[in-house]
């Protein structure tokens, strides 16, 4: 069986990519998709450990993180397509309006 | 018990309407007089005094009936606190009712003489509308008078006793806008002020000897305070009745206190006649004899008493030698006369002085009444010439200017051999009456020995009494009283021989018209009093009618036979007197422009005499002009600088205003509590204005801010 810390280090790398693209990334979609990546990091970590302590609340918990997820994708998804249906563009850098 | 019983028998319960009749004429002429005749406002005015008498009579009859037991007849509920209750009764006795008798009777009569005087008055003043307001005044003083002479408390003597001293001052005033010769002046009114602050002198001593009575015995009823009165120190009651004396100085013009009377005479002459000669200037008197248990307690103060009396009738008749106008001489007779009274009731002889009150009452009003039916003809004679010489000016006949004499009252005549505005009331200006006003000379005539007390009339028997009871009692103020007695008769026969006899002296005089019935026919009544007054208490065996009336209600009375020596001698000497004035007045009458021929041999001495002593003008130097100055330099100094200028202004107003300008508002409010908000407010601004910066808007900076901050918490988590 393969031993949890691989599993948590493939996380770990998840996760980390999906900051970076967060940070670096100006396309609202990328930025998206990266948050995904790190949603499902999360989740690869809460199963992996949900299974060595051999626990279904964790696998649980994880549906409801999917769950969210999607409905989190949709108004995501649905604000894009307003920002863009103003702005002609996604990139988040011209989306600066709340500028103190 | 004996109250209820005689108030069902006789006609006690009428009591209160000896106030309400009065009053309720004066208030008939207020709300409806303006509709009125003249006529029937006099009525109104008469008719209501009338009804006072009647109710006097009934009251006395129902006395007598009743033997003379006093009785309270309570009526209102005033003043209750606690254990102090002060009522209004009425105290029907036989001195009471006595009083009373004089007031509404005499009162009455001057009533219904007003409505035939008030009615030339008012024209020669030219103003017909107070007509009304003169009986308004005089019923308000008839009531007023019956609340003084029936209160069956000292309280409620009070209320009367300024109830009076308001009517006076009223009346006194009462062409306040002018003086007596109908200029536009304020001596009327000054008049009636001087008489007022200087019975308000006598009424603060009434007051004292109030609260001390109060204070000593715990009550104002007569009956109670009497009773009491035995039982407290000798020293108490001679503070009261020594106070009391004051208030009696004041009202019925002693010295020092009489200068107000003289002046009152600006009133018009039924208010003479009626305030200031038969009723309200005998409250005094009354109030000695009610009080006489209180003085017969005490014969020092009864000494001081009358002594006071005894020298004011000598001084006061002094004057009246002096004196050119023909109201100022029975104004200081009746001074005079007050003196003999005030000495009677000071010496004990208490039936004595109320008798001489009633007889006085009699003649003085006849007396001044004549003087105003004096005044009014010659006020008439002076109109006649006036008109006659008007007419001859129109035939180029008559005396250049003389018809502007005084047709505009201050304006100056041309002609400089006569006065500038004709003073009717002057006796210099009067002579020969005697032919031009025949019933008004006899009507004086009988006044005039009245007064100087002659065999039969009632002067005679009334100071015969006081002479009586001076020389047993007290020598000295018989002395006094007798040589004031002397002066009376002299200043009389002088009057007498000045106005009514020799040549007129003046245009006026020998126009002089006699006046009609309505102001004869009271003088009549009054005369036929004067004459037969005297009968009233007779010093006979079997007579003495008033002294055992009012033996009623003063304990000890002592009915004195007539003494033929005492009686010779004042009689002689009212003889001597009159004839000394025949010698220098009557013998060769006064011409016109003539000085009065007391003023040679005299001397300075006459100068006194005419000048009143010059006691106003010590007055004025020793009270009245210290006290404005003090009042001055009161207002100017202290008040006003003092207190206006520096306390209220520089230090109140001055340290308010620092307070509340400096020091609330630049230094509290606006360097403090402005300089606190303002500096919030910029504050505020400033650290907002830092921070805005941080909020670039940039979607991925605020992530790596978030990153940033987990990772610090997570850091934190990690190392602890």
């Amino acid at each position: 069986m393969i031993p949890v810390e691989y599993y948590i280090i493939l996380s770990a790398i998840l996760f980390a990519i999906g900051v970076a693209g967060v940070l670096i990334r100006r396309n609202a979609l990328i930025i998206f998709m990266s948050i995904e990546l790190m949603l499902n990091a999360a989740n690869l970590a809460i199963v992996a450990f949900s299974s060595v302590f051999n626990s279904f609340s964790g696998q649980v918990f994880v549906f409801f993180v999917i769950a969210v997820a999607a409905a989190e994708v949709a108004v995501g998804l649905a604000l894009i397509v307003e920002i863009f249906k103003t702005k002609h563009s996604i990139d988040v850098d011209q989306m600066s309006s709340l500028k103190g | 018990m004996q109250l209820s019983e005689t108030v069902h028998t006789g006609f006690f319960f009428l009591a209160p309407w000896l106030v309400f009749a009065p009053v309720i004429g004066l208030l008939i002429n207020i709300i409806f007089g303006g509709r009125f005749s003249e006529k029937a406002i006099g009525t109104v005015a008469s008719l209501a005094s009338g009804a006072s008498f009647v109710v006097s009579v009934l009251l006395a009859w129902s006395l007598a009936a009743g033997h003379g037991a006093a009785v309270t007849v309570p009526f209102l509920e005033w003043i209750h606190i606690g254990s102090l209750e002060l009522d209004w009764a009425f105290r029907v006795d036989s001195l009471s009712t006595t009083m009373m008798l004089v007031v509404s009777g005499v009162g009455t009569l001057i009533h219904i003489y007003a409505i035939g005087y008030m009615h030339e008055d008012v024209r020669f003043k030219q103003d017909p509308g107070r007509f009304r307001r003169f009986f308004v005044f005089l019923n308000l003083f008839i009531a007023m008078m019956m609340i003084l002479v029936s209160g069956d408390s000292y309280l409620m003597l009070f209320v009367g006793w300024e109830g009076v001293g308001l009517c006076s001052f009223l009346l006194i005033g009462f062409w306040y806008e002018m003086d007596t010769l109908g200029r536009p002046s304020w001596a009327n009114s000054n008049a009636a002020v001087k008489a007022f602050v200087t019975n308000r002198v006598g009424d603060f001593g009434f007051l004292l000897a109030a609260f001390t009575m109060f204070w000593a015995f715990g009550s104002f009823q007569f009956d109670e305070v009497f009773e009491a009165a035995h039982a407290v120190a000798p020293g108490v009651i001679v503070a009261i009745t020594l106070f009391m004396l004051i208030g009696v100085a004041g009202k019925s013009a002693q010295i020092p206190l009489y200068v107000w009377l003289p002046d009152a005479m600006a009133g018009p002459t039924p208010v003479s006649a009626l305030i200031h000669a038969a009723t309200m200037v005998t409250a005094g008197v009354y109030l000695v004899t009610r009080s006489a248990e209180l003085y017969m307690l005490v014969p020092q103060a009864q000494y001081i008493v009358a002594m006071t009396g005894a020298i004011t009738a000598l001084f006061a008749a002094t004057i009246a030698v002096g004196q050119y106008d023909i109201k100022k001489v029975l104004a200081y007779s009746t001074i005079s006369q007050l003196g003999f009274m005030v000495a009677a009731v000071g010496m004990g002889a208490f039936v004595a002085g109320m008798f001489h009150l009633v007889t006085h009452a009699f003649f003085k009003a006849l007396l001044f009444l004549s003087a105003g039916s004096v005044i009014l003809g010659l006020e008439r004679g002076h109109h006649h010439a006036e008109r006659a010489h008007g007419h001859g000016d129109e035939h180029g006949k008559g005396k250049k200017g003389k018809h502007a004499l005084s047709k505009a009252a201050g304006k100056k005549s041309e002609s400089h051999d006569e006065h500038e505005v004709f003073d009717p009331g002057d006796m210099r200006n009067m002579g020969g009456l005697r032919k031009t006003m025949p019933i008004t000379f006899w009507l004086y005539m009988i006044g005039t020995l009245a007064l100087a007390g002659i065999v039969p009339f009632a002067g005679f028997w009334s100071k015969d009494e006081i002479l009586l009871d001076a020389k047993l009692h007290y020598p000295t103020v018989y002395v006094l009283l007798s040589i004031a007695a002397f002066f009376t008769a002299f200043y009389m026969g002088r009057q007498i021989w000045m106005v009514f006899f020799g040549e007129p002296r003046h245009e006026a005089a020998a126009h002089a018209e006699e006046s009609k019935p309505i102001i004869t026919v009271p003088l009549m009544v009054l005369a036929a009093l004067s004459l037969l007054g005297g009968a009233l208490n007779l010093p006979f065996e079997g007579f003495h009618q008033l002294g055992h009336w009012l033996e009623y209600t003063l304990k000890e009375v002592e009915a004195l036979p007539l003494n033929l020596q005492v009686a010779g001698i004042s009689t002689l000497l009212a003889l001597f007197a009159i004839f000394l004035s025949w010698l220098i007045y009557g013998r060769n009458p006064l011409r016109a422009g003539q000085p009065d021929p007391l003023k040679k041999p005299l001397g300075f001495i006459f100068t006194g005499m005419e000048n009143k002593w010059f006691v106003d003008e010590g007055y004025f130097a020793v009270i009245i002009n210290p006290f404005k100055k003090l009042s001055q330099f009161l207002a100017d100094v202290i008040d006003w600088r003092f207190w206006h200028d520096w306390f209220h202004e520089t230090v109140i107003a001055g340290t308010y205003n620092w307070l509340s300008n400096t020091a609330l508002n630049v230094y509290a409010d606006q360097k403090g509590i402005d300089a606190f908000a303002n500096w919030l407010g910029t504050a505020t601004q400033s650290l907002s204005g830092a921070l805005r910066k941080v909020q670039n808007g940039f979607v991925r900076s605020y992530a790596l801010s978030v990153l940033l901050g987990v990772v610090l918490i997570l850091g934190y988590l990690i190392v602890k």
